[in-house]
């Protein structure tokens, strides 16, 4: 088993516009981008019980030639709104980090 | 004509680039030059306040050297986005810098304005129509939200810009543009195929951003052919793999494969990338499917009233275990004191409290799934946002003085519960907005949005003259 974070070489979450918040899981090596992929761990339901969502809500893809997975989901206020707290949406990736990958 | 060659000197007009990259682009014969200058990113208070999130020398520096080249090689500058968010503002704003530039340097050339500003009477004449629909998720918009809006603006497609090089534009300065609509339409109207014109206009629109080695924001250049484009950066020293291309295009998209614009969606599914050589990658396959409904996106911001913000921390562990009622309690303090200051003239539903607790939850708030404290100081910041900013500013001061002496039961005697690092211990940030639609609009035409006005430009005259 490792951990997501060990495994790749970028995580990161970034503003799809002020509504949506997205998250990028990069990969240097094809080989491990297929484990990880592959897996089953890393899912559209594991990234939905992260951020307590019904699955219906994350948008998923495997992006082969990106060597790249992705999720996308509402924001959870929009952004610069009254309790928001992270304007650009930069630091919400970190509940990701610790997916533990066969 | 067999190639057309883009060039995007930068990601963000104000954001800079290297002078040198910009020289060996000019050197490949650009056939025109393409910049976006802005985007939502900032936050709402850009679009509300109708300032730029880039400061003026830093857009004239970038806006001067373009304007420049642009005129030495005789080619098209369009501009996208002015002054960040687009709206009437941002438009004028950006024009003074232009202006100025085309003084200073004694420039000549036909400009052409194109207004993003969305007119409320419009808006509530297609609202009535059932032809603004919203996108997922969208805010609850009705004529309400529009009469409350302080700027709504809509982002064009590539037809306007169009419209403008046609009426013999060499410089087109737009208001809120989608960021691919800046490059894509002058690649189409020359014959390329419209899948490979979006799909460059969506690498271009960042800049270098697509290379594997950014070192500061810099120029890209796409080289649009028949069947292919050839993405490669100036700089020699920056290299694009397939990898680093197709990456790009995950980058604040919700949907990797399929970005909607306009007049349809980019699809990238059967999208093909090759390295050519260390530098440049070759793409093809992608492919652009027309809607067959054209659509404009809303952008609005809202006043949502006028904040000041309280900054204090906690060192002493006792406070720290009990934090959340620790919080309770100060909450209903500062109520209570609020309402025996102002009494009736003031109730709790005017004006609104939000705690942030940093080394709790600050950063994720209710999403954080660490739920025990593991830091040995927290940070309090307690923000108020009222209908005035006297209101706020006042209420700032009754959280510093209920804050600094709320007792725990731990002690006994006067305590002194915050640290607090500014003295007056509040900051006062003016007026606040939100974002308050997501929707888009289906208008008659790509036009009838965006108004475009000409003018000709010589050193420190400007004319303005029909289309």
């Amino acid at each position: 088993m490792s951990k997501l974070a060990e495994l790749a070489r970028l995580i990161r979450s970034k503003n799809a516009g002020p509504f949506e918040l997205t998250f990028d899981i990069m990969f240097d090596d094809a080989a491990v981008y297929r484990r990880v992929r592959d897996s089953g761990a890393l899912t559209r339901e594991a990234v939905a019980a992260r951020y307590g969502l019904p699955p219906a809500e994350v948008k998923f893809f495997y992006c082969d030639n990106a060597l790249a997975v992705k999720a996308s989901i509402p924001r959870p206020l929009p952004q610069g709104d009254l309790r928001d707290g992270d304007g650009h949406g930069g630091q919400q990736y970190a509940p990701l980090m610790d997916i533990e990958i066969p | 004509m067999d190639e057309i060659r883009i060039l995007s000197p930068t990601g963000v007009m104000g954001s800079g680039f290297v002078e040198t990259s910009f020289e060996r682009a000019l050197a490949h014969s650009p056939h025109f030059i393409g910049c976006d200058a802005g985007s939502t990113d900032p936050g709402p208070g850009h679009l509300g306040a109708g300032h730029a999130a880039f400061p003026r020398p830093a857009v004239k520096r970038d806006l001067r050297l373009m304007l420049i080249g642009a005129r030495r090689l005789g080619i098209p500058l369009l501009i996208g986005s002015a002054g960040t968010a687009g709206a009437d503002a941002h438009l004028e704003w950006t024009f003074g810098i232009l202006r100025e530039i085309a003084r200073e340097e004694s420039l000549s050339f036909r400009l052409a304005l194109i207004h993003a500003e969305q007119d409320k009477a419009y808006l509530k004449r297609r609202l009535g129509e059932g032809r603004v629909k919203p996108l997922h998720p969208a805010p609850q918009f009705d004529e309400r939200t529009i009469e409350r809006a302080e700027r709504i603006v809509g982002m064009m497609g590539a037809e306007p810009f169009l419209r403008a090089l046609e009426a013999g534009a060499d410089v087109v300065l737009a208001g809120r543009s989608s960021d691919t609509a800046i490059f894509a339409g002058l690649p189409m109207q020359r014959g390329f195929a419209p899948g490979l014109a979006w799909h460059a206009a969506k690498i271009l629109e960042c800049g270098a951003a697509a290379v594997v080695n950014r070192k500061t924001p810099d120029c890209m250049m796409a080289f649009i052919r028949d069947d292919h484009f050839i993405v490669q950066a100036p700089d020699p020293e920056l290299r694009c793999t397939p990898q680093s291309i197709a990456a790009h295009s995950l980058y604040e998209n919700a949907d990797p494969f399929l970005i909607k614009e306009c007049s349809g969606t980019i699809d990238l599914t059967a999208s093909r990338y090759e390295a050519v050589d260390e530098h440049a990658v070759r793409v093809s396959g992608s492919r652009f499917i027309p809607a067959d409904i054209y659509t404009v996106k809303l952008e609005g911001a809202e006043k949502v009233g006028y904040q000041s913000v309280f900054i204090g921390s906690i060192r002493d562990p006792f406070i720290i275990r009990q934090i959340d009622d620790w919080v309770t309690r100060l909450e209903g303090r500062i109520h209570a004191r609020i309402a025996q200051v102002y009494g009736a003239a003031l109730k709790t539903s005017d004006y609104h409290l939000h705690f942030r607790i940093y080394g709790k939850n600050g950063t994720m708030g209710p999403l954080e799934p660490v739920k025990e404290i593991r830091s040995h100081e927290l940070c309090l910041i307690i923000e108020v946002t009222a209908p005035a900013q006297e209101t706020a500013s006042a209420i700032a001061g009754i959280i510093r003085h209920q804050g600094l002496h709320l007792p725990i039961p731990e002690w006994s005697g006067l305590i002194t519960a915050l640290a607090c690092p500014y003295n007056p211990a509040h900051l006062d940030r003016g007026a606040v907005y939100r974002f308050c639609v997501n929707h888009v609009v289906e208008p008659d035409d790509p036009y009838e949005m965006f108004p475009m006005q000409l003018c000709s430009v010589a050193g420190d005259t400007v004319r303005e003259c029909s289309p």
